[in-house]
């Protein structure tokens, strides 16, 4: 069986108070890694969920509530894990947010939370975790995408975009940041059973489900260990890629 | 070694180039040598040296090797010892 090592690593995992991002901390406290939790608010909760890591798996852990979407606050929260832990070999890029709307009807706040939130808040991480990583000439970033940004989606044209950009966002920076051994690569997600997956109706529920080649919808925990497979040295060579995990998904 | 000495020496020994060169005028894109990819280099080897973490618009503003200094005597590093 692959082990997968991630002992004397730091990780960065930004949304990590719930679903996929809470998820992905765990496996990789598993694998040893030593783990930063962001939540945009919820204090009380990351402080929680570090306890459980921290007790459970034996490795620091550092909680941090920082917006992803307001540049300073990210300046801010970096300066915080340069200080604790004077390194940081993985950024995942998971906090985000799903606000559906047919694009008629897409407010200036829909537009404006899909693309702070999803784009610009992974823009603003890797600026400022590449150069932490550029100090060490090695890191592995991982882009949580979507099968949305990917195929397009009725009902979700400003979510879709800010996914599609994050595809670019991966692409681009791993050519820029190849050359100091920093892999950016992306997860594209199909239906995966999480809290956020379940803020739709019934109908539209099981109308996905029916999408789904493999007729069901996927774990956190199958997207975790692809994570985890990313963030390792297992996958030194792989750079760029956008990899779907969607039970054979067609939108 | 004073700090205004191991800046110059960062500079020199980060962009290639004599430390005789490295003068408060030295200009970002002046020479082939400090292009944006060696400004990032640069930039991290500079963070390494002086045990700090600049922001973004310091990194963007750092136009010289005189603007460099600044920037470093507002992360309270003693430039003029």
């Amino acid at each position: 069986m692959l082990t997968l090592n991630l002992k004397n690593k730091v990780a960065l995992i930004t949304g990590s108070s719930r679903g996929i991002g809470k998820t992905i901390a765990i496996e990789f406290a598993k694998a040893g890694a030593d783990i930063i939790l962001n939540s945009s608010k919820n204090i009380e909760l990351i402080n929680k969920i570090s306890k459980e890591i921290s007790d459970k798996y034996g490795v620091k852990v550092l909680p941090l509530v920082f917006d992803v979407a307001d540049s300073k606050s990210v300046d801010v929260a970096y300066k915080a894990i340069y200080k604790e832990f004077k390194q940081l070999d993985i950024l995942v890029n998971n906090a985000g947010v799903l606000e559906s709307s047919l694009i008629g009807m897409a407010s200036n706040d829909i537009v404006n939370n899909n693309i702070d939130i999803n784009l610009k808040g992974s823009i603003y991480n890797i600026r400022s975790a590449s150069r932490l990583m550029l100090r060490q000439k090695s890191g592995s970033i991982i882009n949580l995408t979507s099968i949305m940004g990917v195929q397009g989606s009725e009902g979700q044209a400003v979510y879709s975009s800010a996914k599609a950009g994050i595809i670019g966002l991966t692409k681009s920076t791993s050519k820029e940041l190849a050359s100091s051994n920093i892999r950016v690569n992306a997860i594209s997600p199909g239906f995966i059973d999480t809290e956020m997956s379940k803020d739709i109706s019934k109908e539209m529920y099981a109308q996905r489900v029916e999408s789904i080649k493999m007729s069901r919808v996927g774990k956190a925990e199958e997207v975790a260990q692809l994570a985890t497979f990313l963030a390792s040295d297992i996958s030194s060579y792989i750079t760029g890629q956008i990899i779907g995990i969607d039970g054979g998904m067609v939108l | 070694m004073t700090n205004i000495e191991k800046l110059k020496k960062t500079f020199s020994d980060s962009l290639g180039i004599d430390k005789a060169t490295v003068v408060p005028e030295l200009a970002y894109n002046s020479i082939d040598q400090w292009d944006s990819i060696a400004h990032m280099s640069l930039i991290a080897l500079i963070e390494e040296e002086f045990d700090i973490m600049l922001d973004t618009d310091e990194i963007i503003d750092m136009s010289s090797f005189q603007v460099a200094c600044d920037i470093l005597g507002k992360h309270n590093v003693d430039i003029k010892s």
